[in-house]
């Protein structure tokens, strides 16, 4: 018999039928929901006289509307339309009876990161929520993925996904990292290889020394952009790492529940023999830091390149080249480096944690960001903040010209005041470039924190490793 | 849910490959609490300039196509987030069906919860149907979900595979969450064993 991968194992463990056809009903462990995707479905339950099957499996927090600048417990703070967002999340969480952590809540913050903080994900769960950077989980060896406000719905009245399984698909990174090469660049450059659609169809297990050598923040920013590949989910098998962060946060198992989760989790590894669909290798020492030049995910380029033309590509990738350079207002054959920028924002679900902090604040330390520059730092949650705080982080980041901002999803996806200005052009640790994704006119270059920390000294697209 | 059984309407040409959910529904339109309206906003960055003008050379914009019912599109359309608000707009516009190489699997799933056919099928066949698109309003293409077909104004036929479920809920109009309810006895006996196994779940 075929050994299993651990999707293969994470997937057995939760089918609760299976019908002649394959589709499956899936039991979903952790249900995660923000402001935003969330306000019909639970206006569905209530139009259909639904309860929430499982409250205590279900955590929600604002994040995408919030403000990031002080005083925002004020509701006043927020335009009418996110205020009332909010407010029925708030009443929502409160009538149903789910865990909630409200705007004045020092837990508040991104969804993706304060699922993990708080020992909400565990390993070999199912973990969904209304956002595409659910597959953030992952890096747990839990099988988490976005799902749409009909779903939304779905797990909150049923706690199970209608589900047809996904291929296998093996991405390994061996050896060893260069200095100055992070995650971020390895994800990066993962899409850069498959392709925004490469992904389709598959769950993505990353595996190999590069990955195992990363720590549990690189690994979430690595299985974060899974979906920026277009898989249904990123996975990392757990390991002592893994076991390490979860152990002794609040919702994590204690005494004998968590020797007897251990067991399990110790259990959850691809087998030698289990049966790939695609496998990918990339080796570590190949991978550079890497920035995005498009308005695709998969437009990326080492730090070292040129801007290319839209006749170096083939098919319907020549007319999507040529609208990004019109977009991106950028010229073949410039040198990366050369690119200007106006805006540096480091944060979000990718680039939010505690580790992208210290790497940004590493660079940035005892210089100055470029004059006239606008560069924000903005914590993915109220705890990462504290830590930031307590660590000095703060103090370099402020003393350099960063603004110092409080915890949510900001400028990744400017649904809060935090908005590029058309034509402006940013140094961004998000995960998306798309047309107008962080302000209409907009125009975005995806990096590292360390890169985009670079770029705010200089004033330009930046290799790191010229400052370091 | 709305069934899908039949249409025959106008197809908008969109040779664009990699249309994601930003660009078919802004965020600044993900701030309702409601699913209905948001067809005027649909893919509103390229649609209106600057000051809600309308720019005339968007495919939606011009005359032939204010009433497409089908949208014909390059590789990977639907992706990025997983905003169910960009279906919702589809819909509330008019449109059923979109028709393309390849879609975003979040945005896949999301069509069938709205009542939307999304119908996948080589390039070749998306390159016919592209050019039939292009004809306007007077060709007008025709899908037959029981018949698993789309066919030209001229007549030319393709064949297309789906998931016989969800084709079933879609010819139906089923819902969804209805059908789960019906298997609740098969939920509870899987909570009571995971009550027992893994405690701390």
């Amino acid at each position: 018999m075929t050994g299993k991968t651990l999707y293969d194992k994470i997937w057995d463990a939760h089918v609760v039928h299976e019908d002649t056809d394959g589709t499956c009903l899936l039991y979903i462990d952790r249900h995660l929901v923000h402001e935003v995707t969330s306000p019909q479905a639970f206006e569905g339950l209530r139009m259909a006289g639904r309860s929430v099957r499982a409250p205590d499996k279900t955590i929600a927090v604002p994040d995408h509307n919030v403000p990031t600048t002080a005083g925002r417990d004020n509701p006043d703070q927020m335009p009418e339309d996110s205020r009332i967002q909010v407010a029925a999340l708030d009443k929502n969480a409160r009538d149903f009876g789910i865990h909630y952590y409200p705007v004045s809540d020092i837990r508040q913050g991104i969804v993706h990161i304060v699922g993990p903080e708080q020992g909400w994900t565990l390993p070999g769960m199912t973990v969904v929520c209304g956002d595409s950077h659910t597959a953030t989980h992952g890096a747990f060896g839990a099988l988490a993925h976005g799902i749409g406000t009909s779903e939304v719905e779905h797990v909150l009245a049923t706690q199970t996904l209608i589900q047809k399984k996904s291929k296998n698909m093996k991405v390994e990174i061996t050896g060893k990292l260069r200095p100055g090469v992070t995650a971020k660049d390895i994800t990066l450059s993962v899409i850069g290889k498959t392709g925004t659609a490469g992904g389709t169809g598959y769950v993505i297990e990353y595996c190999g020394e590069a990955i195992r050598d990363l720590s549990m923040e690189g690994r979430m920013t690595v299985c974060n952009m899974a979906i920026e590949g277009g898989a249904r989910a990123g996975l990392i098998a757990p390991d002592q790492k893994t076991f390490d962060y979860v152990n002794g946060r609040p919702h994590a198992p204690k005494g004998a529940a968590w020797e007897a989760a251990l067991n399990w989790w110790k259990t959850l590894y691809s087998d030698d023999d289990a049966h790939w669909d695609m496998v990918i290798t990339i080796a570590g020492e190949d991978i550079e830091p890497v920035v995005t030049w498009g308005t695709s995910p998969e437009d990326v380029l080492p730090i070292s390149a040129l801007v290319p033309a839209a006749d170096d590509f083939e098919g319907g990738k020549v007319g999507a080249a040529q609208r990004s350079l019109d977009y991106m207002g950028l010229t073949p054959g410039t040198p990366l480096t050369h690119i200007e920028i106006d805006t540096v924002f480091i944060g979000s679900c990718t680039n939010g944690r505690i580790e992208d902090l210290r790497a940004a604040a590493e660079v940035v330390k005892g210089r100055k960001i470029k004059e006239g520059m606008r560069a924000m730092v903005v914590p993915g949650s109220g705890l990462v903040r504290v830590q930031a705080e307590e660590e000095g982080l703060a103090d370099i980041f402020k003393a350099a010209g960063f603004e110092w901002r409080l915890a949510g999803c900001s400028m990744c996806l400017a649904m809060n005041p935090d908005q590029l200005q058309p034509g402006e052009r940013c140094a961004a640790t998000s995960n998306r470039n798309f047309e107008g994704r962080q302000g209409r006119g907009g125009r975005t270059h995806l990096m590292s924190p360390a890169m985009a920390a670079a770029a705010a000294v200089t004033g330009r697209l930046t290799d790191v490793r010229e400052l370091t | 849910m709305d069934k899908f059984e039949k249409l025959t309407g106008i197809a908008a040409p969109m040779p664009l490959i990699n249309v994601d959910t930003d660009m078919i529904i802004p965020k600044q339109f993900l701030k309702t609490i409601k699913r209905s309206g948001l067809g005027v906003n649909l893919f509103d960055e390229m649609r209106y300039d600057d000051e809600g003008n309308e720019i005339a050379d968007f495919v939606l914009n011009k005359p032939q196509y204010r009433n497409a019912e089908l949208i014909v599109a390059g590789d990977n359309f639907g992706c990025g987030s997983s905003r169910e608000h960009a279906p919702w707009a589809i819909k509330d516009f008019g449109i059923r069906c979109v028709i393309s190489t390849s879609f975003a699997d979040i945005f896949y799933n999301n069509c069938f919860k709205n009542g939307i056919l999304p119908i996948v099928l080589p390039q070749e066949a998306v390159d016919v149907l592209m050019k039939d698109a292009e004809k306007g309003a007077n060709a007008r293409m025709t899908v037959d979900l029981e018949a698993q077909t789309v066919t030209t104004s001229d007549g030319e036929s393709f064949s297309f595979e789906l998931d016989p479920f969800k084709k079933h809920c879609l010819l139906e109009g089923l819902d969804d969450i209805g059908l789960t309810m019906e298997k609740a006895s098969a939920i509870d006996s899987y909570e009571a064993k995971l009550g027992q196994s893994m405690p701390w779940l």
